[in-house]
């Protein structure tokens, strides 16, 4: 029989630890590093296409590059492709904004089931949501951190 | 007495497990044990509009082919025990719906398949029923979406987890006939060791599994030189180490005898099955389709099904709990006229 108790169950978790692979942390810092930076690479193109041929400047390219490269995500999470690729590359594809992007995707098509309001609509943010929510939260500290130290 | 020692019910009568099913997924189709299903479908939605209809509809194909192959009317079922993984088991209440017959739901998370099989087969033995269903069933998607995130989304799995099955199984269990006799049944304690991270089911069942079938051995007094194959439900590649060396720790060693329904169902090779395969659908598929048919076949004469469940909800772990994990098992032996 099995023994219970605390002391069982440490016993326990170190026999487990020994068996349960690690992550291969040095492959997937490597693949991270590879897809993200074509993912940036990608955008900074992108980038550069809408200052030479549309007219934008630094500041505002941003805009449409970002609008481009959600649009792309979206579109290879529509067609089943991105969790393959967000399971090859770990970081590299859920870092960026096409990470983010998968997220709201993933979460919408799967919901549609329950419907337009309560299934995509009640249901998009499931992933995506606590980055929102955390995001502002950090913007909001780095803003009152700098306002302050500018009246000081 | 047919409660012998602490856990095991002992059936006096030997009901016969008279015809089983296993319909299948397309990954499950592709896999090793493809060509012994019953049916594998090649549309994950099986024709369905959702992920949860899909599943519903193979619990129902399931049932309808055992009562099928069995050649008896779906009316003259007396009972039938279904599960799944569902919120609320829906699969199996819908489905039940659909094959209007006497209906007991279970949750016994991936350890419904024997739960089942256990309870049909002393409703039997006790004569409340002349034929009683068993069947339980998982779908990838569907648990992907209660359990872990949307299937589209592209987060990172680690090699720890495992990969759930598309399918179901059902088995009708009878007073007499043709067929595997369902001799033992050792009801399971919830065994928890600590173990929170969902990610690592095997590691967490395999001590549920160990303790049951020890206590199998214990409460019969049969050895496993009494049986041909030992099988747990869906410890994977992970687990199924664990459990040698907790049973090597226990005195006891299985060798090849110990095999595991989620690391038969994949190849290691296919895309995404990390350590092996999990779910309800798991342990009846590879039980229902593949080793009754090597029962069949006269390759085994006696074997001891284990299926192992991990009883957390989303909820649960996300308050931090760790995982309780229960395990059932059933004693089949072949039957004379096979």
């Amino acid at each position: 029989m099995i023994k219970q108790g605390v002391q069982a169950k440490q016993a326990y978790k170190k026999l487990a630890q020994r068996h349960v692979p690690k992550r291969p942390v040095v492959a997937n810092v490597a693949k991270a590093f590879l897809v993200g930076g074509t993912i940036c690479l990608i955008g900074q193109f992108l980038n550069q296409f809408f200052i030479t041929y549309f007219g934008f400047n630094e500041k505002t390219a941003g805009n449409p590059t970002v609008a481009v490269l959600i649009f792309l995500a979206t579109l290879l999470t529509g067609l089943g492709v991105y969790d393959r690729l967000g399971q090859w590359a770990g970081a590299g594809s859920a870092v960026p904004v096409t990470g983010f992007a998968n997220a709201m995707a993933s979460a919408a098509i799967e919901h549609r089931s329950e419907g337009y309001v309560l299934g995509v609509g009640g249901q998009m943010f499931k992933v995506a949501g606590p980055v929102i929510v955390y995001g502002v939260v950090a913007a909001f500290v780095v803003a009152l951190a700098k306002q302050l130290l500018t009246i000081m | 007495m047919p409660l012998l020692g602490k856990q095991t019910w002992q059936f006096h009568s030997q009901p016969v497990l008279l015809s089983s099913a296993a319909v299948v997924g397309p990954k499950e189709g592709a896999g090793p044990l493809g060509a012994e299903f019953d049916a594998c479908e090649k549309d994950p939605y099986v024709g369905q509009e959702s992920w949860e209809k899909a599943e519903r509809r193979l619990f129902e194909m399931a049932c309808q082919m055992a009562v099928q192959k069995a050649g008896i009317a779906e009316s003259a079922v007396d009972v039938l025990y279904g599960g799944d993984l569902l919120n609320q088991i829906i699969s199996a209440n819908f489905a039940a719906r659909t094959l209007s017959v006497p209906f007991l739901g279970l949750f016994g998370a991936c350890s419904t398949s024997m739960e089942s099989l256990a309870l049909a087969a002393m409703t039997v033995d006790a004569g409340f029923a002349n034929y009683a269903l068993a069947a339980t069933s998982s779908h990838n998607s569907t648990a992907e979406r209660q359990f872990r995130y949307p299937t589209e989304y592209g987060g990172q799995k680690p090699p720890s987890s495992q990969c759930t099955v598309t399918g179901a199984g059902a088995g009708l269990v009878a007073k007499t006939g043709s067929g595997p006799r369902l001799t033992h049944a050792t009801i399971g304690k919830v065994v928890d060791m600590g173990i929170t991270s969902p990610f690592e089911m095997g590691p967490a069942m395999a001590p549920a599994a160990v303790d049951t079938i020890t206590q199998h051995f214990q409460d019969t007094g049969r050895t496993p030189e009494d049986y041909d194959l030992i099988v747990t439900g869906d410890l994977a590649r992970i687990g199924h180490k664990i459990a040698t060396e907790l049973f090597e720790e226990q005195g006891i060693f299985l060798g090849d005898k110990f095999k595991d329904c989620g690391i038969l169902i994949f190849d290691p090779d296919q895309a995404e099955v990390f350590s092996g395969g999990s779910g309800c659908a798991c342990c009846a598929t590879v039980t229902y389709g593949h080793l009754m048919k090597r029962m069949a076949k006269g390759e085994l004469d006696r074997i001891l099904v284990c299926a192992t469940g991990a009883l957390l909800s989303p909820l649960s772990n996300q308050q931090g709990e760790s995982i309780p994990c229960v395990a059932h098992c059933v004693a089949f032996e072949r039957g004379e006229g096979q």
